[in-house]
């Protein structure tokens, strides 16, 4: 079994061209160019940072968590794992990571799978679909269909050699991150998550940040 | 249990139907290294279907076997598996590419072979979901039935032989679903021979749901699935 070897980014934030602190509950939805670098910062550690990719060229193409996984032959993300849409186009690489685990096969907390999760009173409770549904809302291009299993940053969902999944804590930590690299014009599309319900967060969604580097001698504005 | 409909699927061949609610749908492989991809969606609301994070996550389960249910995004039991002398069905490993499948087995054309030629996964979905007014943005996370894949700590995914032949898994709709199924080979199969187990589709009508089902009491997240299911048939019936 292999031993996660921190990376280390040698971007300087104060060059980040973009910065912008989602709070506990929010999403976000932006379009990246091909050589931009996007952070994903867990300011206060043990948040679960649901996060959806699609080709901004082809909006119906949406992150593929299976085709991710089996072109790499595992099931977490990491320093250099390559997201992968349905269609195979390379949409982001992972370059750096100081957390170590990211989970491609919990997907997104919803009104619905709380009810089945936790309790049928569950159902009005702040969630991470509502959100995701409420950012592609914005642009017409989106519809429900294009709702796909998503990446959890800092989440960490193991999988035993017995087929055994449960959820564990305690690996991110306040100001862990990950940074990946468009490959193509992508829109990214994230959920903070509001999931008070289980005791990954310790009962208490906290904010997290996204920064932006432009490509070496672009200035391109998004 | 009188079967209403039965058919063969060949190695490589594709399928799909409707199928209405309280169907057991009956899988049988007649050769080892069997594997049959399948999608499945809320026939009415094809925007509905079934969604692998929450069905894994609801019964703790990287794998699917007896007692087991698969969830649509909306939190409700879609279809059961009611019977199984297979053990363990591959839920996170997708669907073979054409890409992969001319890497691993040489590429194959019509032209060349004619119907012996090598299906891919991708494009039989691509067109039995394009039959159902579908496109290859409803593409989802397929369940690969008689494939077993073991994930080590590190998350290396492991294929593992399981025998098949003669083995079947058995499966009832919850809802009114739409099926499509390819009998494609699982992605990580490293076998470099195209498998050519054929597989027996078999539908038959089912027993009526007890509240002391298997499959209802497998865990209270399948019974609150269960009865999200029941609610929203209620809401749909009619007085008379």
């Amino acid at each position: 079994m292999s031993t996660f070897q921190p990376v280390d980014s040698p971007l300087l934030t104060e060059q980040a061209m973009y910065e912008q602190v989602i709070p506990a509950g929010d999403g976000w939805l932006h379009d990246l160019l091909p050589g931009q670098v996007l952070r994903i910062v867990d300011m206060e550690g043990n948040q679960a940072v649901d996060t959806l990719f699609y080709s901004t060229e082809d909006p119906t193409d949406h992150y593929s968590a299976v085709r991710t996984m089996t072109r790499q032959g595992n099931l977490y993300l990491t320093t250099g794992s390559t997201l992968l849409a349905e269609s195979g186009r390379e949409l982001m690489r992972i370059t750096a990571d100081t957390c170590g685990r990211h989970d491609t096969i919990g997907g997104a907390c919803s009104a619905q799978s709380n009810t089945v999760r936790y309790a049928h009173d569950k159902l009005p409770m702040h969630n991470c679909r509502d959100t995701f549904m409420l950012m592609l809302s914005q642009r017409d291009e989106f519809t429900k269909r294009d709702l796909a299993p998503n990446v959890n940053f800092f989440m960490n969902v193991p999988v035993t050699p017995e087929g055994e999944l449960t959820f564990a804590d305690g690996l991110s930590a306040p100001g862990r991150y990950v940074e990946l690299l468009a490959l193509a014009p992508v829109t990214v599309l994230i959920s903070n998550c509001p999931q008070l319900n289980n005791p990954c967060n310790a009962y208490n969604p906290t904010p997290a940040k996204v920064l932006i580097w432009n490509a070496e001698g672009v200035s391109a504005h998004v | 249990m009188t079967a209403l409909f039965t058919m063969t699927m060949q190695p490589g061949n594709k399928w799909s139907a409707h199928v209405g609610r309280g169907k057991a749908i009956t899988l049988t492989a007649t050769g080892d290294r069997a594997n049959l991809s399948a999608l499945l969606f809320h026939a009415q609301d094809p925007a509905e279907r079934y969604n692998m994070p929450d069905t894994l996550k609801a019964q703790h389960t990287a794998f699917l076997t007896t007692g087991n249910i698969l969830m649509t995004d909306q939190g409700k039991a879609l279809a059961s598996i009611t019977e199984d002398t297979v053990g363990w069905h591959d839920p996170l490993s997708g669907y073979t590419t054409r890409q992969a499948t001319d890497e691993k087995y040489g590429k194959t054309t019509y032209q060349d072979q004619r119907n012996d030629w090598l299906r891919s996964g991708e494009e039989n979905f691509k067109v039995e979901l394009f039959r159902h007014n579908l496109s290859p943005r409803d593409i989802g996370v397929p369940v690969n039935f008689f494939s077993k894949v073991v994930c080590e700590l590190d998350g290396t995914m492991k294929y593992m032989l399981q025998e098949t032949a003669a083995r079947s898994v058995t499966i009832r709709t919850e809802m009114d679903i739409l099926l499509v199924l390819s009998n494609t080979p699982h992605p990580l199969d490293p076998s470099g021979q195209y498998p050519d187990a054929s597989i027996v589709v078999s539908v038959a009508d089912a027993e009526p749901v007890s509240e002391m089902d298997p499959c209802v009491v497998h865990c209270e997240e399948n019974r609150r699935a269960f009865e999200n299911t029941w609610n929203a048939y209620a809401l749909l019936k009619g007085a008379n």
